[in-house]
C-alpha cells in the first residue's frame, strides 16, 4: 500500500465510474458511463472502433479528461488536482498498443526508471524487482538490450513488466496485442493470463475473444459511447441481449 | 557465360575485355581522372601565364611584408606597421569571436523561441511564429544592412545619443555601456566561481550515489546553481561591495569611459543572432515534436512528474533529432559571418580582401580564406559525427 | 449465429457538451490565462506589444509622409514613403533604360506566372518543362532585345528585381542537373568518381558563398586564356551554380538513399541498364520524395542572390542601396530596407507556405 492512497472499504469497488461524459469538441464520445470494478475483478471491454472504449480506460488514469461525472480509483477521486492524479497513476499501470518503451534506455533501465524516480527506491532494490519481473515475463536474458533490438512480442512483455515494477493495484490494457504479428500474440496473452490468475485487477480492451472467455469475470460491450451490455462471459457470448451486441459478435466471431 | 558442363571443374571463361565490368570500371575511372587532371592543368597553366603578364608575385612571401593599413577593431594588438600575416590573424580572431558569441546567443534565443512556439499560451505561440516567419524569409544581408543603417544612421550623434538604460547610450558611434573598474575583488570572485562550479559538480556526484544507495533524492541541480551565484556574491559583499563603474560620459564630441561596441560589430551580431535563431527555433520545435506523444503518455502512466518526463524521457530523445541540424546552423552562422565584408567589420574575409587589393595576390589570399573555413567546417562536422555515433539509438 | 435484426440497431440521441467549454471568455481562460505561469507570460507579451506597437504604427502610418518634392520636405517623425514612390522604378528596374522598362516588368510578370503555374500539381510533367523553356526564351528576348524592334540592352544594365529573379531561377535550373550528377557520383561504385564527388561537395559546402563569388569575380579571369573575358553576370552565375549544385546534391542524395533496394532489384530483373534504371525508375521517385527540401533550397538560393552586390552586380538589394546615395534624399535607409524586405518576404513566404503544403500532402499519401 502507498502513503497517499486511501484504503477502500471492504467490498467497495476499486474503480467507480459514475455518469461519466466526455466530448471532443462537439463530438460526444462517452455518454453517461457507469461502471464498477471490484478488487481482483477482470473486466474485458469490447466494441467496434470509435465506440470510446480506449477513451474510457484512458480516463481511468487521467490520460484523458472527463468533462462530467465522477471517476474514483482506489478511493481517490480524479479531478484536476495534480496530487490526486499523481497518486492515481502510481497505483494504476497501463500497457499500450504501441508498447511505448523508451528507446534510449536499456530494458533494465526502462523497468527501473519509475521505481527510482517516483517511488524513490534505491537502485539495487529497483533492479532486483526489475529482474524478478523480467523472469516472470520470461525474458530475463534481455535485461541489457535496447528495445530496438527486441521483437514486438518481447517489447510488449517488457512493457507489461515495466508497469508491474511499480506494483500497481490495477492494470489497464489498451489493445495490447493489436500491433503484434500473429505468432507473437500468444506469448503476450499467456503473460496476461498468468497475471489474472494471480488475482490482479485488470481492465482490458481487446479483440481477442478467446482470451476474454478464459480470463474475464465481466464482459462489457460498448458502442458509440455507451455501455450497451455487460455480464459474465458465458451469458454474454451465448445469449447477447441487445441487437447491437449481436451484430458486433456476429462480425467478430464469424470467420 | 556459364561453364559448359554441370559439375565439371571448368572456371567460367573471362568475358572479352570490352565487356568485362571490372576492366571497364578501371578504364572509366582512369579516363575520368585524366579529364579532370587535364582540365585543372589547363587552368593552372593559364593562371601562371596571366599572373606573369600582370607582374603579380606568387607564393606566401607577402605575409611577412608590412600591411600598411589600419584595422578598426581587434582583439589583439595591431598597428599598420605589422605584417600581413598578423593582419590575417586579427581577421581570424575577429571572425571566431563574432561566430562564438553569435552561436551562444543564437542558441539561447532560438531555443526560447522554439519552446515559445510550442507553448500552450496562444499569444506567446503566435508572437513566436510571427518572429520566425518574418526573419526566416528575409535575406541575411538585407537584415545586416538594416541594423547597420539603424545603428549608424538612425541613431543620432553622441551629443544626442539615445539613453536606453541608465548609463547605456546608443549613438551613431556605437553602443557604450558601463563596465566595472578593475579591483582585486574580481579575481577572488573568479576563484569563488570556479570553486563553486567544482563544488556543484561534486555535489551532483554525491547526490547521484546517494540516490542509487538509498533512493532519496537531493536537489543537487538547484543547490549547485545557487552556490554558483551565491559564492561569488558573498565574496563581493565581503570586500565591501566595491562596485565603482567606469561610466561613459560625454567628453567633447564622443564618449569616454565605459566599453563600446561598434555599429559594425553590433549590426553583425544582431543580424546573425536574430536570423539564425529563427532557424534554430524551428529545429528545436521539430525535435521536441519528433518525440512521439506515446512516450510522454507512457511516462505519465508510470507516474513521472512533468519535469522528470522532460528530463528523463523527452529531452534525451529530442536532442538526438536536434543536434545534427543544429550543428549545421552553427556552421552556417560561422560562414555567414563572412558577410561582414559588406558592412565594414574587419573579419577574415574583409582583411583578406584588403590584402588582395593591395598585393594583387588573389590566388593565395582566397586559398587562405577557403582553407580556414574548410578547417572549421571539417572540425564541426567531425564533432557532430562523433556525437551522432555516441548517442545513436541501438537497433536490430 | 443467430440472425441479427437490424431494426433493433437504433440511432442514439445526441447531447451537446456543457456550456463551459464554449465562448470567448472560456477560450481566453484556457489559452491565455490557464495557470499562474501562463498568465504572467500573457501579461509580459501584452506589455511588450503595448510598448512596441503604437510607436511602430505611428511611424509607419500616422506620421508618415506620403508625398513630398524632396528629402527636406519629407523629414518628419514618421516614415517617408514619398521616397519610395520617387525611387520606385529605380529600385525595381535599376539602370535598365527608362522608356524600355516595360520589358523587365513583363519578365517579372512572366516569371511570377510560371512559378504560380508550377505550384499546380496537375500541370507537372513535360508540359511544364516546355512552359518554362518558353518562359526563359521570352525572358531572354525581352531583356536583351535587339530583335522585333526592341533596343539591345547589354547585361551590364540589367538590374533590380528582374536581375534577382532571372539570376535565381536560371542558376538553380542549371545547378539541378549538376546536382543530380554529383549525387549519383557520390553513390557510385567506382572509387575515383566517388572520391571526386565527395571532395567537391564537401569543399564547396565548407566555404562561404562570398569566397566563391570573390573567386569567380577575381580569379576566373586568371583561369582563362589571355585575352578571353567573360561577362561579370556570367562569372557570378558560374559561382552560384557551382555553389547551389553542392547543396542540391545532398538533398537529392537523401532522396536516392530512401529508395528501397527492391526498386533497383526489380529494374535489374527487367534487364534495365544503369542509366535506364536511374532515369526511368530511381530518379523520378527520389526527386518526388524530396520536393519540399528542394523548394526550401530554392528559397535559400533566392535569398542568397543578394550576395552578388558584394561583387558589384546590381540586384534588388544593390539598387536599394544605390537609391540611398541620392544627395536630395538622404537618410531614408529604414524605409527602403523595409520596402525591399517586404518584396523578398512576399516571394519567400509564399514559396515556403507552398512547400509546407506539399509536404503535408506527401505525408498524407504516404500513410495508409
Amino acid at each position: 500500500m502507498t502513503d497517499t492512497a486511501v484504503e477502500t472499504q471492504a467490498g467497495e469497488p476499486i474503480i467507480q465510474l459514475r455518469q461519466v461524459d466526455k466530448w471532443y469538441g462537439d463530438f460526444h464520445v462517452l455518454k453517461g458511463i457507469n461502471l464498477d470494478v471490484k478488487r481482483g475483478e477482470r473486466v474485458v471491454v469490447c466494441g467496434p472502433s470509435g465506440s470510446g472504449k480506449s477513451t474510457m480506460i484512458r480516463c481511468i488514469n487521467r490520460l484523458e479528461e472527463h468533462q462530467r461525472g465522477h471517476i474514483i480509483v482506489a478511493g481517490i477521486e480524479l479531478t484536476s488536482d495534480v496530487k490526486n492524479i499523481e497518486a492515481t497513476r502510481r497505483e494504476v499501470g497501463m500497457v499500450f498498443q504501441q508498447f511505448n518503451l523508451f528507446p534510449h534506455l536499456t530494458v533494465l533501465q526502462n523497468l527501473t526508471l519509475a521505481p527510482i524516480w517516483v517511488r524513490k527506491l534505491p537502485k539495487k532494490e529497483a533492479e532486483d524487482t526489475a529482474r524478478l519481473y523480467l523472469e516472470r515475463v520470461r525474458i530475463p536474458e534481455q535485461a541489457d538490450k535496447y528495445p530496438g533490438q527486441l521483437s514486438g512480442g518481447q517489447q510488449q512483455r517488457v512493457a507489461i513488466a515495466r508497469s508491474l515494477c511499480m506494483k500497481p493495484e490495477i492494470m489497464l490494457f489498451d489493445e495490447p496485442t493489436s500491433a503484434l504479428d500473429p505468432e507473437m500474440i500468444k506469448e503476450v496473452l499467456d503473460v496476461m493470463i498468468e497475471l489474472a490468475q494471480e488475482g490482479m485487477t485488470m481492465v482490458c480492451v481487446t479483440h481477442e475473444m478467446g482470451f476474454a472467455r478464459t480470463v474475464a469475470d465481466t464482459m462489457v460491450f460498448m458502442d458509440r459511447g455507451e455501455i450497451v451490455e455487460r455480464g459474465p462471459p458465458a451469458e454474454f457470448f451465448a445469449n447477447p441481449k441487445s441487437g447491437r451486441t449481436k451484430l458486433f459478435l456476429s462480425q467478430i466471431l464469424s470467420h | 557465360m556459364a561453364s559448359e558442363t554441370i559439375g565439371s571443374r571448368v572456371r567460367s571463361p573471362r568475358p572479352p575485355p570490352w565487356r568485362d565490368p571490372r576492366l571497364r570500371g578501371i578504364v572509366l575511372q582512369v579516363l575520368f581522372v585524366a579529364v579532370i587532371a587535364a582540365f585543372f592543368a589547363f587552368l593552372a597553366h593559364n593562371t601562371i601565364v596571366n599572373l606573369r603578364r600582370q607582374n603579380i608575385a606568387s607564393g606566401f612571401g607577402f605575409l611577412h611584408r608590412e600591411a600598411a593599413f589600419g584595422i578598426g577593431e581587434s582583439l589583439i594588438a595591431y598597428t599598420p606597421a605589422d605584417t600581413y600575416g598578423r593582419a590575417f590573424v586579427v581577421g581570424l580572431t575577429n571572425t571566431l569571436y563574432v561566430a562564438a558569441l553569435g552561436i551562444v546567443l543564437a542558441t539561447i534565443v532560438g531555443t526560447l523561441m522554439g519552446l515559445a512556439r510550442l507553448s500552450s499560451n496562444w499569444l506567446v505561440a503566435k508572437l513566436a511564429q510571427i518572429y520566425v516567419e518574418a526573419f526566416r524569409n528575409i535575406p541575411l544581408l538585407l537584415q545586416l544592412f538594416f541594423w547597420w543603417a539603424l545603428l549608424r544612421g538612425a541613431a543620432p550623434g553622441p551629443r544626442e545619443a539615445w539613453q536606453v538604460l541608465p548609463d547605456v547610450f546608443v549613438s551613431n558611434r556605437g553602443i557604450v555601456f558601463p563596465v566595472p573598474r578593475e579591483h582585486p575583488a574580481f579575481q577572488w570572485m573568479g576563484l569563488a566561481f570556479v570553486g563553486a562550479a567544482a563544488a556543484a559538480y561534486f555535489l551532483h556526484r554525491w547526490a547521484r550515489a546517494r540516490q542509487a544507495q538509498t533512493g532519496r533524492q537531493f536537489p543537487a541541480g538547484w543547490v549547485g546553481l545557487g552556490l554558483i551565484f551565491a559564492l561569488p556574491l558573498l565574496v563581493f559583499v565581503g570586500f565591501g561591495a566595491p562596485l565603482s563603474l567606469d561610466v561613459p560620459a560625454l567628453r567633447g564630441f564622443n564618449f569616454a569611459g565605459g566599453a563600446a561596441v561598434s555599429p559594425e560589430f553590433g549590426a553583425l551580431l544582431l543580424g546573425l543572432v536574430i536570423y539564425t535563431a529563427s532557424f534554430i527555433a524551428e529545429i528545436v520545435r521539430a525535435g521536441i515534436l519528433a518525440v512521439s506523444w506515446g512516450q510522454s503518455e507512457a511516462a505519465m502512466a508510470l507516474g513521472l512528474k512533468p519535469g522528470q518526463r522532460m528530463r528523463l524521457v523527452v529531452l534525451p530523445q529530442a536532442l538526438r533529432v536536434i543536434v545534427p541540424p543544429m550543428t549545421s546552423e552553427y556552421l552556417s552562422l560561422t560562414k555567414n559571418s563572412s558577410l561582414a565584408v559588406a558592412i565594414g567589420y574587419p573579419d577574415l574575409v574583409s582583411i583578406a580582401n584588403t590584402t588582395i587589393n593591395q598585393t594583387g595576390q588573389a590566388v593565395e589570399g582566397i586559398a587562405m580564406i577557403m582553407a580556414v573555413y574548410l578547417a572549421l567546417s571539417l572540425l564541426i562536422s567531425l564533432m557532430m559525427n562523433l556525437y551522432n555515433r555516441a548517442v545513436a539509438l541501438v537497433e536490430r | 449465429m443467430t440472425d441479427v435484426d437490424i431494426s433493433q440497431v437504433l440511432p442514439i440521441p445526441v447531447e451537446r457538451p456543457p456550456r463551459r467549454t464554449h465562448g470567448v471568455v472560456d477560450w481566453l481562460r484556457a489559452n491565455l490565462f490557464g495557470g499562474v505561469f501562463n498568465t504572467i507570460l500573457t501579461l509580459i507579451a501584452l506589455y511588450f506589444l503595448a510598448v512596441a506597437m503604437p510607436p511602430l504604427v505611428r511611424w509607419a502610418f500616422v506620421d508618415a509622409v506620403w508625398s513630398a518634392p524632396n528629402g527636406q520636405a519629407c523629414r518628419g517623425a514618421g516614415a517617408c514613403w514619398a521616397f519610395i514612390g520617387e525611387k520606385l522604378r529605380f529600385i525595381l528596374f535599376g539602370t535598365f533604360p527608362y522608356e524600355q522598362q516595360w520589358r523587365p516588368l513583363a519578365v517579372v510578370v512572366i516569371f511570377v506566372a510560371m512559378i504560380l503555374a508550377s505550384c499546380n500539381r496537375r500541370l507537372w510533367g513535360r508540359r511544364l518543362m516546355l512552359l518554362w523553356l518558353a518562359g526563359f526564351i521570352a525572358a531572354g528576348v525581352l531583356m536583351w532585345g535587339g530583335i522585333l524592334g526592341m533596343r539591345y540592352v547589354e547585361t551590364r544594365l540589367w538590374s533590380g528585381l528582374p536581375l534577382t529573379l532571372i539570376f535565381a531561377v536560371v542558376a538553380m535550373a542549371l545547378a539541378f542537373p549538376l546536382a543530380i550528377l554529383l549525387a549519383l557520383g557520390r553513390r557510385s561504385r567506382l572509387p575515383a568518381v566517388r572520391v571526386v564527388s565527395v571532395a567537391y561537395i564537401e569543399l564547396v559546402r565548407g566555404v562561404p558563398l562570398v569566397t566563391l563569388l570573390f573567386m569567380a569575380s577575381v580569379m576566373l579571369p586568371l583561369f582563362l586564356p589571355t585575352g578571353v573575358t567573360i561577362d561579370k553576370l556570367l562569372r557570378a552565375g558560374i559561382a552560384f551554380v557551382l555553389f547551389a549544385a553542392a547543396y542540391l546534391a545532398e538533398v537529392v542524395r537523401g532522396g536516392l538513399q530512401a529508395i528501397p533496394r527492391g526498386q533497383i532489384e526489380a529494374a535489374d530483373a527487367l534487364g534495365l541498364g544503369y542509366w535506364q534504371r536511374t532515369r526511368l525508375i530511381v530518379l523520378p521517385q527520389a526527386l518526388a520524395m524530396v520536393i519540399p527540401p528542394l523548394v526550401n533550397n530554392f528559397i535559400g538560393g533566392f535569398k542568397s542572390t543578394s550576395l552578388v552586390l558584394i561583387i558589384g552586380l546590381f540586384d534588388l538589394l544593390n539598387t536599394a542601396n544605390t537609391a540611398l546615395t541620392d544627395p536630395n534624399w538622404q537618410g531614408f535607409a529604414t524605409e527602403v530596407y523595409v520596402f525591399v524586405a517586404a518584396i523578398y518576404w512576399t516571394f519567400c513566404f509564399f514559396m515556403s507556405r507552398h512547400s509546407q503544403m506539399l509536404e503535408r500532402e506527401f505525408n498524407k499519401s504516404r500513410q495508409r
